[in-house]
């Protein structure tokens, strides 16, 4: 980089030069602007959050927020418990990793270590592609075509049940494990793999004794990436899950999550200002809390892998 | 004689080796299998729904006559405003982060920060929209609102691929652009940007097909579901889009609109296929061309 400064100077000290020196440091000012943007989103998404959920909590108790087990903040009487909501987002979570880690693990293994590259070629796209249905589709999808099917299968099935959305969602959030762990299972050097294989051991050993272990850290990050997702996912899940906040761990019934509670009162004419207008940025807030922490350790084991093999 | 004893000792190592590469095979097959179920499923229900009325048509209470005008219009709208904002914003914070900003804390902080930014569920950009665009830029409902929303969305996957492109970049070619007395600028311009080009328009139309198929934040922005209007003021109008109207009549109980909603959907798949595929034809035209 010296060098190129001692250019600009060179260039600078020609008195004719002036002005591509001011024009370089504008387009610098510039460029820096468009990167502080991304600073101010940020602090955009915290300062809304925040102050919005302070005046929240000045008439509700945060005690009574995170311990309450009644969520009805649209009736009469009102409850501003979050649990119901929190248990919601948990099925959801949880029956689409359910779904979504055996299926995209043993794709992603099957990519790596296993598939010929044309077949890797063609798979590979046809991920990408399902990765960028969108969510509304899968909503439908889960409306339409499987929930239909499980109350055929399941008779007490309500209407609108976790089920449905767990299916739906866990193939949405699928493509997210099977790209990234793919990717590291891949980079695990081929040394080990030919020492596996110098000791006698089997393809299956060489894959579940050497390579997944050795890629386990990064796998670990791909599935918490893929539940960040799937905690945050929200159109399929208001079609599919229903609008009735419960405790329950039943994957038949109604429920609610805490993003298809946002989308109901955003739905409504609910005016700004009111209490029940604000219950939407504390709940706003806790999903971001909850899926930043689950981001902030995905990307911080996804740092150290890419330390270990770089 | 040790291999052979360790083999002998495990009869069924080979066939369970055999087993689980089928196991994984059966995944894989799984996972493609289930996009074409979607597909299958889509056409299969909305194809007699498709008519040329039906994109022409304004949205109605009567499933025969509604049509998906107003939101395919309001998300052609939505993709301007989002492209205008995002595009430009994006590139330009992936070249300072690239070509600018010294290794330091500051940028490590703001990397980490997109990285972050890029994992935080759309509704929450939404809400973001809610409070600073509607309510205290007091944009209202608008298309400037609902599409400043979605360039948040997709302003940390913009910058990542570009800055992915700009980084595939040999250094030579600065330091060659450099020595010939280049400006910084006149080798980002010169140089960089027309090497980079096809990666990051690859970039910016993934993102852009993105921004096409969320629905989340502009629910809660207030993008509107009966809109019998194509919007004529960008500043104050009401809007609609294609995945509003899928949302809204997926959500109606009667099996009419479900068709309805398949209808839409492949007008939907079919604007974001097209994308897509310029993506692909951009990449692989313009990707060839440049040797070193």
């Amino acid at each position: 980089m010296p060098q190129i400064a001692a250019t600009e100077v060179l260039i600078a000290s020609r008195g004719r030069c002036n002005l591509r020196t001011v024009f370089e440091g504008i387009l610098h000012a510039v460029l820096l602007a468009c990167a502080v943007v991304s600073i101010i989103t940020t602090v955009g998404i915290v300062l809304v959050l925040l102050l919005e959920s302070l005046q929240f909590f000045r008439d509700v108790s945060v005690w009574e927020f995170l311990t309450g087990t009644k969520w009805s903040p649209l009736l009469k009487p009102q409850h501003f418990g979050i649990l119901p909501l929190f248990c919601g987002t948990f099925l959801v979570a949880a029956g689409s990793s359910v779904i979504a880690i055996p299926i995209g693990l043993g794709t992603a293994i099957f990519l790596s270590e296993y598939a010929p590259p044309v077949v890797r070629d063609i798979v590979k796209p046809l991920l990408e592609v399902l990765a960028g249905i969108p969510s509304v589709v899968f909503g439908y999808l889960a409306v339409v075509f499987v929930s239909p099917i499980i109350k055929e299968l399941f008779p007490s099935a309500e209407v609108f049940n976790a089920a449905s959305a767990c299916i739906v969602v866990g193939f949405m959030i699928l493509p997210t494990i099977v790209s990234l762990s793919e990717d590291v299972l891949r980079s695990v050097p081929r040394s080990l793999r030919e020492a596996a294989y110098a000791l006698g051991a089997t393809k299956l050993d060489v894959t579940v004794g050497v390579v997944v272990p050795a890629a386990m850290s990064g796998i670990m990050a791909s599935f918490l990436l893929a539940i960040a997702r799937a905690v945050g996912e929200t159109m399929a899940v208001t079609l599919a899950a229903g609008a009735t906040p419960k405790l329950t761990l039943s994957f038949f019934e109604s429920i609610q999550t805490m993003t298809a509670y946002i989308v109901q009162v955003s739905q409504g004419d609910t005016p700004a200002g009111t209490l029940e207008y604000r219950t939407i940025f504390a709940v706003g807030l806790t999903l971001f809390i909850f899926t930043l922490s689950l981001n902030v350790v995905a990307q911080w084991i996804l740092n150290r892998v890419r330390e270990k093999y770089e | 004689m040790k291999l052979h004893a360790h083999s002998k000792s495990r009869p069924y190592a080979k066939f369970a080796s055999t087993c689980f590469a089928v196991m994984c095979g059966f995944c894989t097959v799984l996972s493609v299998l289930v996009l074409l179920v979607v597909l299958w499923n889509i056409f299969s229900y909305g194809w007699s729904a498709l008519s040329w009325n039906f994109v022409t048509s304004w949205p109605s209470r009567f499933p025969a006559k509604s049509g998906i005008w107003s939101a395919l219009i309001g998300s052609l709208y939505l993709i301007g405003v989002t492209a205008v904002v995002s595009v430009p914003v994006g590139v330009g914070a992936a070249i300072y982060l690239e070509e600018y900003a010294p290794p330091s804390r500051w940028r490590t902080l703001v990397q980490v920060n997109i990285a972050n930014l890029a994992g935080v569920p759309s509704i929450v950009y939404g809400i973001l929209g809610l409070g600073l665009f509607v309510r205290m830029m007091h944009l209202n409902r608008s298309v400037i609102a609902g599409g400043l929303t979605l360039s948040l969305v997709v302003l940390p996957i913009i910058i990542l691929s570009a800055q992915e492109s700009l980084r595939a970049v040999p250094s030579t070619i600065r330091q060659a652009s450099y020595a010939l007395g280049a400006t910084r600028w006149q080798t980002i311009w010169h140089q960089l940007l027309p090497v980079a080009l096809p990666g990051i328009l690859t970039g910016v139309i993934l993102s852009l097909s993105r921004a096409l198929g969320e629905a989340a934040p502009l629910v809660v922005v207030g993008a509107a579901t009966f809109v019998a209007f194509t919007p004529e003021n960008l500043m104050t109008d009401e809007f609609s889009a294609l995945p509003i109207q899928i949302f809204n009549w997926t959500e109606q109980p009667q099996k009419d609109f479900h068709q309805l909603a398949a209808a839409g959907i492949i007008v939907l798949l079919v604007v974001l296929i097209s994308m897509n595929a310029l993506a692909i034809i951009l990449r692989q035209r313009f990707g060839k061309k440049v040797k070193w």
